[in-house]
Order: C-alpha cells, then sequence, then structure tokens
C-alpha cells in the first residue's frame, strides 16, 4: 500500500524487466551536448544495443563508441588499463573537436570490476586542458533507462564553476530539454523578470553553468535523483514542483520557479497567460479522442507518472495501471498528489504477469517499449510507443498539443483504418 | 579491446534467439541482466514479428549479484516452461552471464523438466552473431536427432525406384536478410524438379521434425553462416551430402539446379530449357551497354558478398575493384574467391576501415549492406544492399527473393535502378558540346535562372531518405570527411550545375586533381581543367 498517499494503490513487482539499461541515454546525451563524446567501455552486446537503439542512422561518425572487452582481457593477458589508454589516443587523434569525453561503464565493466573513475583521472591529466575525462555508469545492473541520464548528469556536477556567493540568486534547469524547449522557458522567465537561468546540462561542454548557495534547482526530468542529490550537495536549493507536462504542469512548474524566486503574481499572469492559454487550447483539441478513453502504462523512462497525471487531468482519460521501473517518492511527491485517488501504481516489473493484466484489462490505449508495441497491435491492442515520449520535445506549453496529439494519433489511425 | 564505432553483427545469444525465434515451440531462457532485452524489438520491429521472441531474461540487477542469481536463473527456466510449455528449452548466458560463471545449463538439467534441455556455450569476448546462430541450430539438430542416428560408418542406400527424391533446406532464420522469400523461391525450383521438401529449418520447424533430418537424401544449404555447421554434421552422421552452390543469381541458379538434380538422380534438362530468366535478356538488351565496366565494391556476409562479385562480375559486365566480408569464418572462401576477379580480398568488421576502403577505390557503384549504404551516401556514389546486418527496408511488404530466378531479377532492379539511365548517359556524352545541353546549362524546362538549378552537393540535406529504423530521427550532419582542398565560391556554384548523378564524381575528381598538383583552392579553372584531364 502506499507510502505516499493512502488514495493510491502501490504494488512493487519483481520478474523480468522488459526495459532498456542506462547506456541508452547516449542516443540523447550526445545529441545535447555536441563536443562530448561517449566511449562505452563493454561488450559486443553494448555495442550493439546502441546502435540498435540509435537506429542505422549514420550520417556522420557518430560521437559514441565502444570499446569492445575481448577474451585476451579477460584472461588479463592484455592490461585493460593501456588497452584503454591506446583506445583513447586513437579516439582522440581522430577527433580534435572534442572536449569532453565520458568513459562509460556497462554490465560486463563492473563485473570486472574496471575502475574507470580511476581511468578518468589519468587519462583527464594527460589531456588537459584540451580534453577533459569524466566517467559514470550506463550499466543495466545498476541503471534502468533514463537512470543514465542521472548518471551522466551527476558525474559533471563536480566540474560546475563555483557560483561566487556575493552574486544574485541563479536558476538552474536541470534535465536534458531540446533546444527550442529550453528558449521557450528562458523567454517566460526572461519575462518574469527571472535572468539568472542555467540550464544543465549544457549545449556545449565549455558552457558549464555556476553552482553554489545561492542557486535553485527546478528539475525538468523525473528521473535524477543522484544529479539533485549532487548538487544539493554543493549549496543548490531544491524546487518542489510537478514536471513541466501538459499546460497546467508547465504552469505549476514556473509557479514554483517564480514563487522561489519572489516574482509577484500579476508579473507571473502576466508572463503566463498567453502561452498557457494556448497550450490550453491546443490540448482542448484532443480532449474529444481522448477522453474517457483507459490507457495502462507499461514501465519505461519514469515519466509515466506526469504523463498519467497529465492525460488523466487535461484530457480527461481513465488510468487503469501505471507502471513505472523506479518511483522517487519526494521529486514524485506533487505529482502523485495530482494523480485522480484510486490509481493503481505499480513499481518495478514482471513483463508476464503485468501481460496477463493487459489483456486482462484490455485497455484502450497501451504506453509500452518497442519489444511489445507490435506484439500487442497484433492482438488488437492500440500502443503508443513510449520511447517518443524521450525523443521528442514534449515539455512546456507549446508543447503540450503535440503531447496529447501522440496519444490521440494511434487511436486515429485505428478509426481511419478500415476494418 | 577493440574501438568499434559500428557493428556488423550482434553477440552470439542474439544468433541463438533467431534460431529459437525461427522454430516453434522452442523457448530461451537467458541469463542476463537488466537492458539486454533491447534484443526483442530488432525482431518486433525491423521483422516486424507479431509475437514476441520466445525468450525469457532473467534480467538480474546489481542487488542480485551479491545474492542467488542462480536462483533467479532457475525459477526463470522453472516460469518459463510453466508458461509457455515448450517442446525444448534453449538456457544460456549473455556476455554478463558469463562472467558470473553460474552454469545455467547444470542449473537448468538439475530441475528435470519433462523435455530436453539444451544448454549453449556461445563465448561472448570470441564469436558474433552469426557463429552463434550456427551453434545454437547444430546443437538443436544434434540434440533432436542424434536418437534417429545409425551406426557409425552408416552408408545410405540409393533411393527405392518410384520414391521421389528428398531434401532438407537448412539455414533460413529469423532477422535474415530476405530468408523468407528465398525459401519459398528455393522451394519452387525444388518443385519444379520434382523432389520433395522434407524438413526446413530452423524457420518453421519444430523440435520433432528436426528428429527427421536424417530421412532426406540430401541437404540444401541455403545460408552457410547459419547452416554449414549442422549440415556438417548431417553428412557425418546419415550420409547426407550437402549441394554447395548458393543460388543467388541467374549462373548461380542454372549451376544449383544441376547440383540438385545430380544429388537427386534425375535429369533437369527439361526443367532448365522450360525457365527464362528476364535479368539475362535485360542485361543483353542494348541500354545495358553502359554498364560495362562500372566498378562496383562488393562487401557483405561472406555468402552474398560472393554471389554479388560472381553476378557483377559475369551477369552484368562490371569490374570488381573491391570485395570484403565481415565473416571472418569464411575469410579463407572470399579470399580465393576475390582472387578470381584479380583484386585482394579485405577481411574486416571495422566499419571505419571499410569506409576508407571505399573511399579509396571510388568505385561507380557500392554493393554492400546498410552501413554501405550510408558511407556510399556520405561519398555521393551509388548503393545496393545485399546483406545483412538487416534494416527495415530489407522486410519489405512484396515478394522480393535474392534466390533463383526471380530473385536475379530483383538483384538486376536493384543494383541498376541506383545508376543513371543508359540513354541519359549516352545523351551526354554525345551532346557535351551542345550549347543547351552541356554540363554547364540549367534544365531548359526550367528556365535559365540560377535559381532553379539543382542544390550543390554542400546545400544538398545531410540525408533525407531513412527512417529511424527504432527510435527517433535525432541524428545530426555529418562533417566533412575529407580534408582536402577549399573551393573558391564561383568553382563551387559551377560544380552545382552539373547534373546530380554525375556531381559526386566530379568533385572527387577535381578535389584529386588539385591535391595531386598541391593546389589549395579549386577555382573554375581547376574544374575545368580537371573536366579536361579526366574526360575520355
Amino acid at each position: 500500500m502506499s507510502a505516499c498517499s493512502p488514495d493510491l494503490r502501490l504494488t512493487s513487482e519483481r520478474g523480468q524487466r522488459e526495459v532498456f539499461c542506462g547506456l541508452t541515454g547516449i542516443v540523447w546525451l550526445h545529441r545535447k551536448i555536441q563536443d562530448a563524446f561517449f566511449l562505452v567501455v563493454g561488450s559486443r552486446t553494448c555495442a550493439h544495443l546502441i546502435q540498435s537503439a540509435a537506429g542505422v542512422m549514420i550520417f556522420a561518425e557518430p560521437r559514441f563508441a565502444t570499446a569492445i572487452i575481448e577474451e585476451r582481457d579477460l584472461a588479463g593477458l592484455a592490461d585493460a588499463n593501456a588497452e584503454l589508454d591506446r583506445i583513447v589516443d586513437q579516439l582522440l587523434a581522430r577527433r580534435p573537436d572534442i572536449k569532453l569525453l565520458f568513459l562509460v561503464g556497462s554490465c560486463p565493466s563492473e563485473v570486472i570490476k574496471l575502475d574507470l573513475s580511476r581511468a578518468a583521472t589519468r587519462l583527464s591529466a594527460r589531456f588537459c586542458p584540451r580534453v577533459r575525462v569524466l566517467n559514470y555508469s550506463g550499466s543495466g545492473i545498476e541503471t534502468t533507462f533514463t537512470q543514465g541520464e542521472d548518471a551522466c548528469l551527476a558525474a559533471m556536477v563536480p566540474t560546475l564553476p563555483s557560483r561566487a556567493p556575493e552574486l544574485p540568486p541563479n536558476l538552474l534547469i536541470v534535465g536534458t530539454l531540446a533546444d527550442v524547449v529550453e528558449d521557450q522557458i528562458r523567454r517566460v522567465l526572461d519575462a518574469m523578470g527571472v535572468t539568472e537561468v542555467g540550464f544543465f546540462p549544457p549545449r556545449r561542454a565549455q558552457d558549464l553553468p555556476q553552482v553554489g548557495g545561492q542557486t535553485r534547482i527546478l528539475l525538468a526530468q523525473p528521473f535524477l535523483a543522484d544529479t539533485a542529490r549532487a548538487l544539493e550537495q554543493r549549496g543548490a536549493g531544491y524546487i518542489r514542483a510537478p514536471f513541466p507536462i501538459g499546460a497546467d504542469g508547465t504552469l505549476r512548474w514556473l509557479k514554483a520557479a517564480a514563487d522561489a524566486f519572489g516574482v509577484d503574481e500579476g508579473t507571473f499572469r502576466e508572463a503566463t497567460q498567453a502561452p498557457y492559454r494556448r497550450a490550453q487550447h491546443a490540448v482542448a483539441r484532443y480532449r474529444e479522442p481522448l477522453a474517457g478513453r483507459r490507457i495502462f502504462f507499461f514501465p519505461d523512462s519514469q515519466l509515466e507518472v506526469p504523463l498519467a497525471r497529465f492525460l488523466a487531468a487535461e484530457l480527461g482519460m481513465q488510468l487503469i495501471e501505471v507502471g513505472t521501473p523506479y518511483l522517487h517518492r519526494s521529486h514524485l511527491a506533487d505529482e502523485l498528489a495530482l494523480l485522480p485517488p484510486g490509481t493503481s501504481l505499480v513499481e518495478g516489473q514482471d513483463v508476464e504477469r503485468q501481460l496477463d493484466r493487459c489483456y486482462a484489462a484490455a485497455p484502450d490505449l497501451v504506453v509500452c517499449g518497442l519489444g511489445l508495441a507490435n506484439p500487442l497491435e497484433s492482438r488488437g491492442i492500440t500502443t503508443k510507443w513510449s520511447i517518443e515520449l524521450v525523443f521528442t520535445p514534449i515539455q512546456g506549453f507549446d508543447q503540450a498539443g503535440d503531447l496529447a496529439e501522440l496519444f490521440a494519433r494511434p487511436l486515429i489511425r485505428r478509426t481511419r483504418l478500415v476494418a | 579491446m577493440q574501438l568499434t564505432v559500428w557493428t556488423y553483427e550482434g553477440p552470439p545469444h542474439v544468433g541463438a534467439m533467431r534460431v529459437a525465434t525461427a522454430m516453434r515451440g522452442i523457448h530461451y531462457v537467458l541469463h542476463s541482466p537488466q537492458g539486454d532485452t533491447y534484443a526483442d524489438l530488432l525482431f518486433t520491429m525491423i521483422e516486424r514479428t507479431a509475437q514476441r521472441p520466445p525468450v525469457t531474461y532473467t534480467t538480474f540487477q546489481a542487488r542480485d549479484l551479491g545474492g542467488d542469481t542462480a536462483g533467479l536463473l532457475q525459477s526463470a527456466v522453472r516460469d518459463a516452461y510453466d508458461r509457455f510449455k515448450p517442446d525444448a528449452i534453449l538456457v544460456g548466458s549473455s556476455c554478463t552471464a558469463e562472467l558470473l560463471q553460474d552454469d545455467p545449463g547444470g542449473l537448468a538439467r538439475a530441475l528435470h523438466l519433462p523435455i530436453p534441455v539444451i544448454a549453449l556455450e556461445l563465448p561472448s569476448y570470441q564469436k558474433k552473431e552469426n557463429w552463434g546462430a550456427a551453434e545454437t541450430f547444430y546443437q538443436l539438430v544434434r540434440a533432436a536427432a542424434s536418437r534417429a542416428a545409425p551406426p557409425a560408418g552408416f552408408r545410405r542406400e540409393p533411393r527405392a525406384a518410384g520414391d521421389a527424391p528428398s531434401c532438407n533446406i537448412l539455414g533460413p532464420t529469423a532477422l535474415g536478410f530476405r530468408h523468407r522469400d528465398d525459401l519459398r523461391a528455393v522451394e519452387e525450383i525444388l518443385a519444379g524438379l520434382g523432389i520433395t521438401v522434407n524438413v526446413v529449418a530452423p524457420l518453421g520447424a519444430t523440435f520433432a521434425d528436426l528428429a527427421r533430418l536424417g530421412e532426406a537424401d540430401f541437404n540444401v544449404v541455403l545460408y552457410p553462416e547459419t547452416g554449414a555447421q549442422a549440415a556438417r554434421w548431417l553428412a557425418r552422421t546419415f550420409d547426407q551430402p550437402s549441394i554447395k552452390t548458393v543460388p543467388i543469381g541467374s549462373r548461380a541458379t542454372r549451376d544449383f539446379i544441376a547440383e540438385v538434380a545430380q544429388a537427386a538422380g534425375i535429369d533437369a534438362t527439361p526443367h532448365l530449357q522450360s525457365v527464362t530468366s528476364r535479368a539475362e535478356w535485360y542485361s543483353r538488351s542494348v541500354d545495358s551497354t553502359y554498364l560495362t565496366g562500372k566498378r562496383v565494391v562488393v562487401f557483405g556476409d561472406a555468402t552474398h558478398a560472393a554471389a554479388a562479385a560472381r553476378i557483377a562480375s559475369e551477369e552484368l559486365g562490371f569490374s570488381v575493384v573491391g570485395l570484403g566480408t565481415y565473416s571472418r569464418e569464411f575469410a579463407r572462401e572470399i579470399r580465393e574467391t576475390a582472387e578470381r576477379y584479380g583484386v585482394a580480398a579485405f577481411i574486416t568488421d571495422d566499419y571505419l576501415e571499410v569506409e576508407a576502403k571505399i573511399a579509396e577505390l571510388q568505385p561507380d557503384l557500392v554493393l554492400g549492406t546498410q552501413m554501405e549504404r550510408h558511407i556510399a551516401k556520405r561519398l555521393r556514389t551509388p548503393c545496393a544492399v545485399i546483406s545483412s546486418p538487416v534494416h527495415v527496408q530489407d522486410f519489405p511488404a512484396r515478394y522480393s527473393p535474392q534466390m533463383g530466378f526471380e530473385g536475379a531479377n530483383v538483384l538486376f532492379d536493384t543494383w541498376v535502378h541506383p545508376l543513371m539511365m543508359g540513354l541519359e548517359e549516352h545523351l551526354l556524352t554525345m551532346f557535351r558540346g551542345d550549347f543547351e545541353f552541356n554540363d554547364a546549362a540549367p534544365a531548359s524546362h526550367l528556365g535559365t535562372a540560377h535559381a532553379s538549378a539543382p542544390p550543390s552537393a554542400s546545400q544538398l540535406p545531410p540525408s533525407a531518405d531513412s527512417r529511424a529504423p527504432v527510435f527517433g530521427g535525432v541524428m545530426g550532419t555529418a562533417p566533412v570527411l575529407e580534408t582536402g582542398p577549399s573551393w573558391a565560391p564561383e568553382a563551387e556554384k559551377e560544380l552545382g550545375k552539373i547534373p546530380f548523378f554525375v556531381r559526386g564524381k566530379a568533385r572527387r575528381n577535381t578535389e584529386r586533381f588539385a591535391l595531386e598538383r598541391s593546389l589549395g583552392l579549386i577555382t573554375l579553372e581547376t574544374l575545368y581543367d580537371a573536366k579536361a584531364h579526366f574526360s575520355r
């Protein structure tokens, strides 16, 4: 039973988990930080995963690669550290444009206890100041999908420059957002008079935002437990808020920032009224196809709770089950409070039992990963790929309508196709 | 360690999945960490299978490592048996579980399930996907067919008079490059010859079907990468010969029919006289003369690469200037094949090495995998895809085999269409001096404004033709790879007036010309000097 609210039904489940590991975060992180390179130290499976996840879309030599561990590394015939140094040399010689290199730990590197943090320190000293080398783990034994971003950002926190105490307070928005969304948010905050705003991660490794005792952090993503903790340890204050999903979610999220920065009610309303109305209007177009429809979430990105809140509150959908890989009680406190009473939340996964429940419930729409989507569709169950919710700009006022459309499209499509 | 940007093959357990998914009534329990389930989407998204692959993953996490991962495996096996009721169960480790040394096979056998349990030993740090598929298929075949095995030294009796000859078809798997359609094409050929197909495996076979493999007179191995290992055991055990020719291309198809007829002890002459190949005629038609001597680089798995080289050379009159494979297991065969075309084979699974090789050889056409398609796109060279690794485009809705005479027709279209129409190329050459029909004149129907000229290479969008097979399109633009001379604006503009299908070549030739003369800047003069230099 729920520890967070007496009105929610929370269960935990263990069994086969049909989710990605944290390495997958590289797919969007390498697009966001444009002078960073991600070197996975792992197996052929890791390389194959990222390649399959990114799609075989080779427009460019990508800014990620895998140092594949081979038999001779395991047998001790090769010194793993010397091998890693050799590969990093090879890599950085090819790519003089790289300013930040992440050594990304994987399941095999964790199991053989390869110390990537020492390797990062050693290589950083060697390539300083041209390239900074950091490390984090994206292994499946430690991270689930979006937690890879959390681990990556947490590894960057110690490198953020300190903000002098005499400087005015600054707002740090944490979590990868599309550039266009960042620009929109910055404009609204500007209009409120909140101008000391930084985004983390930055678009370029050199543009790291400052952090200090005067810093207030506002999470843009719900999966950043370690990053938030690391920032708090650097003195930053945490702004409690729901997440910027949907018109209302975005308004509440911005209000939390406005309150933290002492913005008065009138200024806040003036800055947000027009975009909020626009967002409401855009969302309203999708009430008709979505209201009253029953939705079932398989766990994926930890975005499930804010998404479910948006679909229930702003579009009138009925929540059958909200599965999530991990439920961060305190970061999601405001979200959980906004869920309809009686909502069934499932943390963790046993995919076979969950499929049984899904078939029994016969929902109108299922949000699930790509391994499950077509098999469900072939049984006549309409699905929405959850991965698109991670790669598409969905946060903020001007994306609220697009987000609603992502859920409406599969249902509309089904009515268009002649049976 | 090996630095890898893109891989041609997945890990060996993905090969095992291709076999398990192809068959019916088989379940695979894979001891693996959370995240390895990504492999499911290869099947459900790329091949669009309507069912999940029959795979249970133990998905252990860090907290399980200190505890009982062995117990986790046993409960996963037991649950999978109870839920799916398979005829046989495969058990094995992925790369991470291999390091734990839990002995999945022993643990699964200790459960005393009433079905065969086949333990797979697939060394992830040495081997790759195709090897894993071949090994898995071989282990399944042995487990199923051993009981029916005759004593050692068995010699097959001649077939009784009046019995139709029969064969097995070995090799097609799930997620195979056109395996579904190749199978149909080959079954049609065999039916035309009056040969009965005893068992097709792994695709569509049950464990019980594998037990009957020894009943056939001989084996047809469509894909040696996945089927040869099992076929060798069947040859030893049941004295079943294997057909060596892979029927990709018109000539290989004729050879295949002759070889099959010999193994079956029948006369194929009437059948061979009745078949027609449109590709063979098209290649002899006058429009195809422009194909003569086109320089091609071939790269793929061993079977498809070798077949493509033969078709390119013998059936289309191309010049094979490069031949390579990522199938190291077949390096010797490919080296021998390459010698026939007077080139040295490149055996590598390093994508960057393949890219460098293609850039160096400057072919007119690349016959490769989806990886080479991207390389060719960057080099602005036409390309056709001939082999795995597969992409959603390699599972077309229509019937589109590579094998048999229809396959040869498909290959003719697929390889020739990326090249410019023959007639157009002739006209360009013939009217090169015409004031309205020279390389620098815009198309007459577009008027004379420069604005209507086709965009120059540098203005083209990075690429618009591919979809993200799996995830959304988040990739960016390509950095320019070459560090050659730079282009003066007016020369760049002039280049843009050259018809797009020869523009890439003109750009490369001009840059090579400038490089050889140490010219840092390509001017209008350089462009036309180079044109004069290279024109024949």
